[in-house]
C-alpha cells in the first residue's frame, strides 16, 4: 500500500461544499467583561489609590478638605495631560523623553511673544504651536530616518532645553497679561480648576480614542508587532508621526498650564517632568514594550501618584524623599502581581 | 520498499541513527529512520522540504532529542542530551543559518563556547588568533582572524562558520545546504574542503537541494519523505531520475482534492518587474479563478516578488495591471486597496499579532467595513470573525482568545480569514501550509479550491512539490531571482519541476 492512501484514511475529510456544512460554533467571549475588569490592573490600582486615601485621611487632619484635595489634583493635572499621549506612544513601541524639554521651550516662545506684546490667544496658541513643532521634530527622525526614538529624544531632550538656556540664560520671562492666569489658575465652577477640567476632558477624548477607534486598534497593533501590521495595512510610520505630534501638542498644553500656574518662565522649568510622566504611564499599567496598557489605568494612576505626593506634603515630608516615596510605589505596585504569582506557583 | 541500510556493505558506520522516531504536536517529523555516515566518505541526504531532513540534524547535533530508536557511535549507543554533549562525541555541523555574533571577531566566532584558556582561567587571545589562522588556512580562507564579523561578505561569514565548525575534534561533519550563498568559485574551494576532510577520514553528512552538487561529491545516499526513510545505496548505482522519484514519488491526486474551476478572463497582469538584487524581469497575468503556483528552492526570490508585488519593497521598476488598469501599488494598505491581499510565509512575524485576540486579528485590515466614522463596533467585528473563522473550520475556545495560543494549524485559519475578510480579488498565498498539521492541511487546500472555483484568483507560492502539482492550474518555476520556466498540463511532473529549479539541464553540459 502505497503511502499516500495510508494518509488519506488517516485524515478526516474536509466539508464539501456540496454537502451542507455544520460549522462548529465558536463563543464571542467566554468571561463576561466584568468579569475581566474586575481581575484587572485597573481594580488592583484603584484598591491601592482608595488605600492610600484612606491612610492620609487618618494620617493628616487636613487631608480631608474640599479645598486642599482640589490644590492636590494641581500635583498631577499637567502631567497627566502628556501621560495620555505617552501612554498612546508607549503602547505603540515609542517614547518621548523630551516632553519636559519642550515645556521648557514652549514657555519660552510664549515668553518671547508674550514680551513682544502680543495678547493672551497669541501666546496660548505659540505655546501649542511650538510644542506641536518639536513632536513634529522627533516624529521626523524617528519615522523617516529609522532611528530609535530613546536616542532621538534624550538628544531632543537636551536639545529644547539647551535652546531655552541660550535664550534666557539666568533671566526669567515675567509679566504675563492677567487673563492669561485663567489657565493654571482659574477655577471653572467651586473647587474644580480649569486645568482639572481640561485633565478630565482629556482623560475622555484619550480613552475614547485608543478604546473605541480604528486609530487605537491601530495604535496597539503597531506596538505588538509593527511588521504585521505593517503587512495588514496600517500606515505604521503615519500612526507612529501622529502620536509624536500628539505628544508635543500635549507638552504644548502643559506648558501653557504650568507657565500660566507659575506666572513666570525660567529655563529650568518642569526639570525631571519627563520620568514622572513616565512613571506615571507604567504605573498605569501601559507595558513598557509596548502592545498593551490602556487609559483608565493611566487616569488611577494620576490620582493616585497625586495623592501619595499631597499626602505626604501635608506630613511635612520634604520633596527628595517623596520621590523615593513614588520611586518605591511604582516598583512594589508593578512587582506586586508577579510576587502573588511566584507565591501561588511556589504552593 | 527501498534498500536496507547495511546491504551496501563496506565498513561499519561511525554513527548511525536507527529507527529514529520524532513527533511535534500535530505533526510526525520523522518516523523511525535510518541513516548511516561512513568515516571517509560523503553521504547526502535527499528530500523534499519537510521530509526531516533538519529534524534530523538537530537530532545528531543534540538540539533535539528523539522520541524513540537509538543514536549509535561506533556500534555503541549514546544520547545527545545537549549540544555540547554531541560536540564531545565529535558531530559538528556547519548549519542552513549558522548563527555568528556580528560584534566579535572571527577569531571570537570560531572558538566561542570553546575558547583556549591561559592563566587564571582567561581567554588565551594570543593562542586563539593563532589556532583561528591555522583553521582558516588549512580551508583556504583568506579572512583576518582578527577582523569584525560585522565587516565580512556573506561568503567570507560562511567560511567562518566552517572553521567554527572544524575547531572542535570532528569526526562527523553536517554541512546543512552549505552552498546556498556561495559563488561558483567559491563552492569548487568548498568541493576541495569536503575532499580534504574525506582525507582525514571524517565522515560527512551532506545536505542539498542541488542534484549537480549531490552527484558531484557523495558516495553514498539516503532518502527520505515525508519523515520517513526510503532507500540508501552507493550514489554509483543510482541515476537522477531514480532519485527524483524517490524523492517525491508518492499519488500526487489522491491528497490534494483540486476541483476542475472555470478559468475566466484577465485580472492581474504583471510586466517586467525587477529589483536590484532579489529577482529580476518578471512577467506573467493570472487569470479569474485560475491557482497559480509558483515553485522553487528556498531562496529563488518568489516571497521577495511576492512582497514587492504588495507593496512592502519597491520594485525598480515593473508595472501591474489589474482588470486591465495599471495601479501603482506602494503599500499594503494600496494593494489592500487594489483587491490583492498577500498571506505571508512567516506567521509568527508577518501573519498574525499574536498577543491580539482572534476577532481582532481578522478584522485588522477590514476595520473600514467594521467601522463607523472610525470609531469601531464590536458586534460587527465579531461578526466578520465568526463568519470566515467558521467558514475555514477554526478550533478556538473563543473568539476573544489571543492567536497565540493556538496550534499553528489554526493560526494559519486565522491569517488567511483576515485575508479573506478583505474580499479580495487576488490573494498570494506563501507556503500556506508550511508546519501546519495533515488534517489542517487538507482544509486548507479544499478551502483554496473552493475560492478558485468561486472566481477568486489564487497565486500559491510553494515548495512542496505535491501540492503544487495537486493545487495548481499553471506553475512558474523560479531560481535564481528569474522566472526558470512556466509548465501547465503534461508539462507538469515532480521531474519537470526539479529539473527546472535547480538547473539540472545546466549540469550535463557542465560535465
Amino acid at each position: 500500500m502505497s503511502l499516500a492512501e495510508t494518509r488519506m484514511t488517516a485524515t478526516p475529510q474536509p466539508d464539501r461544499p456540496d454537502q451542507p456544512r455544520t460549522p462548529r460554533h465558536i463563543p464571542d467571549q467566554l468571561r463576561s467583561p466584568l468579569d475581566r475588569r474586575l481581575k484587572s490592573w485597573e481594580s488592583l490600582l484603584l484598591l491601592v489609590a482608595l488605600a492610600v486615601f484612606v491612610l492620609n485621611s487618618f494620617a493628616s487632619p487636613y487631608f480631608l478638605n474640599a479645598w486642599n484635595l482640589s490644590d492636590a489634583t494641581f500635583n498631577f493635572t499637567e502631567k497627566a495631560m502628556i501621560a495620555f499621549a505617552m501612554a498612546l506612544l508607549i503602547i505603540a513601541g515609542e517614547i518621548d523623553l523630551s516632553v519636559a524639554s519642550i515645556i521648557a521651550l514652549s514657555s519660552t516662545a510664549m515668553g518671547l511673544v508674550m514680551q513682544a506684546g502680543y495678547p493672551t490667544p497669541v501666546i496660548v496658541a505659540t505655546g501649542l504651536g511650538s510644542g506641536l513643532l518639536c513632536g513634529a521634530f522627533n516624529g521626523v527622525l524617528v519615522t523617516r530616518l529609522g532611528l530609535p526614538s530613546i536616542v532621538v529624544t534624550i538628544g531632543t531632550m537636551s536639545l529644547f532645553r539647551g535652546l531655552s538656556y541660550i535664550i534666557l540664560g539666568d533671566g526669567a520671562f515675567r509679566g504675563y497679561p492677567a487673563d492669561f492666569a485663567w489657565f493654571g489658575q482659574g477655577y471653572a465652577f467651586w473647587v474644580i480648576s480649569v486645568e482639572f477640567v481640561i485633565f478630565a476632558l482629556l482623560a475622555v477624548v484619550y480613552a475614547v480614542v485608543l478604546h473605541k477607534t480604528n486609530f487605537g486598534r491601530a495604535v496597539y497593533a503597531v506596538g505588538n508587532n509593527p511588521t504585521a501590521a505593517l503587512f495588514s495595512g496600517i500606515r505604521v510610520a503615519r500612526v507612529k508621526m501622529t502620536l509624536f505630534l500628539l505628544t508635543g501638542l500635549m507638552s504644548g498644553l502643559a506648558s501653557v498650564c504650568l507657565t500660566s500656574r507659575l506666572g513666570s518662565t525660567r529655563p529650568s522649568i518642569a526639570t525631571g517632568m519627563e520620568l514622572e510622566v513616565v512613571t506615571m504611564v507604567v504605573l498605569g499599567g501601559v507595558s513598557i514594550l509596548g502592545g498593551s496598557g490602556s487609559i483608565p489605568g493611566v487616569v488611577i494612576a494620576a490620582f493616585l501618584m497625586g495623592l501619595v505626593t499631597f499626602g505626604l506634603g501635608l506630613l511635612n515630608v520634604p520633596g527628595i524623599v517623596m520621590s523615593i516615596f513614588i520611586g518605591l510605589l511604582l516598583i512594589g505596585v508593578i512587582a506586586l502581581p508577579r510576587l502573588w504569582s511566584r507565591l501561588r506557583g511556589a504552593r | 520498499m527501498g534498500l536496507q541500510p547495511n546491504a551496501s556493505g563496506g565498513t561499519p558506520p561511525v554513527l548511525a541513527l536507527d529507527r529514529i522516531t520524532k513527533t511535534f504536536p500535530g505533526v510526525r517529523a520523522l518516523d523511525g529512520v535510518m541513516l548511516e555516515l561512513h568515516a571517509g566518505e560523503v553521504t547526502s541526504l535527499i528530500g523534499e522540504n519537510g521530509a526531516g531532513k533538519s529534524t534530523v540534524v538537530k537530532i545528531l547535533t543534540g538540539i533535539y532529542q528523539p522520541d524513540g530508536g537509538e543514536i549509535l557511535l561506533d556500534g555503541a549507543p549514546v544520547r545527545f542530551a545537549a549540544a555540547q554533549d554531541a560536540g564531545r562525541a565529535g558531530v559538528t555541523a556547519i548549519h542552513q543559518e549558522t548563527v555568528l555574533f556580528d560584534e566579535l571577531s572571527v577569531a571570537e566566532n570560531i572558538f566561542i563556547g570553546h575558547a583556549p584558556r591561559g592563566r587564571f582561567g582567561l581567554i588565551d587571545r594570543a593562542a586563539m588568533q593563532r589556532r583561528a589562522g591555522e583553521i582558516l588556512r588549512s580551508i583556504g580562507a583568506e579572512v583576518d582572524p582578527g577582523a569584525k564579523l560585522r565587516d565580512l561578505g556573506i561568503a567570507s561569514r560562511h567560511l567562518v562558520a566552517i572553521a567554527r565548525a572544524l575547531s572542535v575534534e570532528a569526526r562527523v561533519v553536517i554541512m546543512d545546504e552549505p552552498t546556498a550563498a556561495l559563488s561558483q568559485k567559491e563552492i569548487e574551494e568548498l568541493y576541495l574542503l569536503v575532499e580534504q576532510l574525506k582525507q582525514q577520514g571524517k565522515a560527512i553528512l551532506f545536505i542539498s537541494h542541488k542534484f549537480d552538487e549531490i552527484f558531484r561529491i557523495s558516495d553514498r545516499y539516503t532518502v527520505f519523505r515525508d519523515g520517513q526513510f526510503i532507500a540508501s545505496g552507493r550514489m554509483a548505482e543510482v541515476s537522477e531520475g531514480e532519485l527524483v522519484q524517490m524523492m517525491v514519488g508518492r499519488a500526487v491526486d489522491q491528497i490534494f482534492p483540486k476541483r476542475k474551476a472555470s478559468i475566466g478572463g484577465e485580472v492581474l497582469k504583471v510586466t517586467g518587474y525587477c529589483h536590484p538584487t532579489e529577482f529580476a524581469d518578471i512577467n506573467f497575468t493570472l487569470h479569474r479563478g485560475e491557482i497559480l503556483g509558483f515553485y522553487g528552492l528556498v531562496g529563488a526570490g518568489r516571497s521577495e516578488f511576492m512582497q514587492s508585488l504588495i507593496g512592502i519593497t519597491r520594485p525598480s521598476k515593473g508595472v501591474t495591471r489589474i482588470n486591465g488598469r495599471i495601479r501603482v501599488i506602494r503599500s499594503p494598505a494600496d494593494a489592500i486597496g487594489a483587491g490583492i491581499v498577500y498571506v505571508p510565509e512567516d506567521r509568527g512575524r508577518q501573519g498574525a499579532i499574536l498577543d491580539m485576540p482572534i476577532f481582532q486579528n481578522v478584522t485588522l485590515p477590514s476595520l473600514r467595513q467594521t467601522s463607523k466614522s472610525g470609531f469601531t463596533r464590536m458586534a460587527e467585528e465579531f461578526a466578520l470573525a465568526r463568519e470566515y473563522t467558521e467558514r475555514l473550520d477554526l478550533r478556538a475556545a473563543s473568539l476573544d482568545t489571543p492567536v497565540g495560543s493556538l496550534s499553528g494549524g489554526n493560526q494559519q485559519k486565522v491569517v488567511i480569514a483576515k485575508w479573506l475578510a478583505t474580499k479580495p480579488g487576488v490573494i498570494i498565498l506563501d507556503e500556506p501550509t508550511k508546519g501546519i498539521d495533515i488534517g489542517s492541511k487538507a482544509a486548507v487546500h479544499d478551502f483554496m479550491s473552493e475560492l478558485a472555483a468561486q472566481g477568486l484568483s489564487v497565486i500559491m507560492v510553494s515548495s512542496e512539490i505535491p501540492e503544487i502539482l495537486g493545487m495548481s492550474d499553471r506553475v512558474i518555476v523560479m531560481r535564481e531571482g528569474r522566472i526558470a520556466a512556466e509548465l501547465a498540463g503534461d508539462d507538469l511532473s515532480p521531474e519537470t519541476l526539479v529539473r527546472h529549479a535547480a538547473g539540472i539541464g545546466a549540469r550535463g553540459e557542465a560535465a
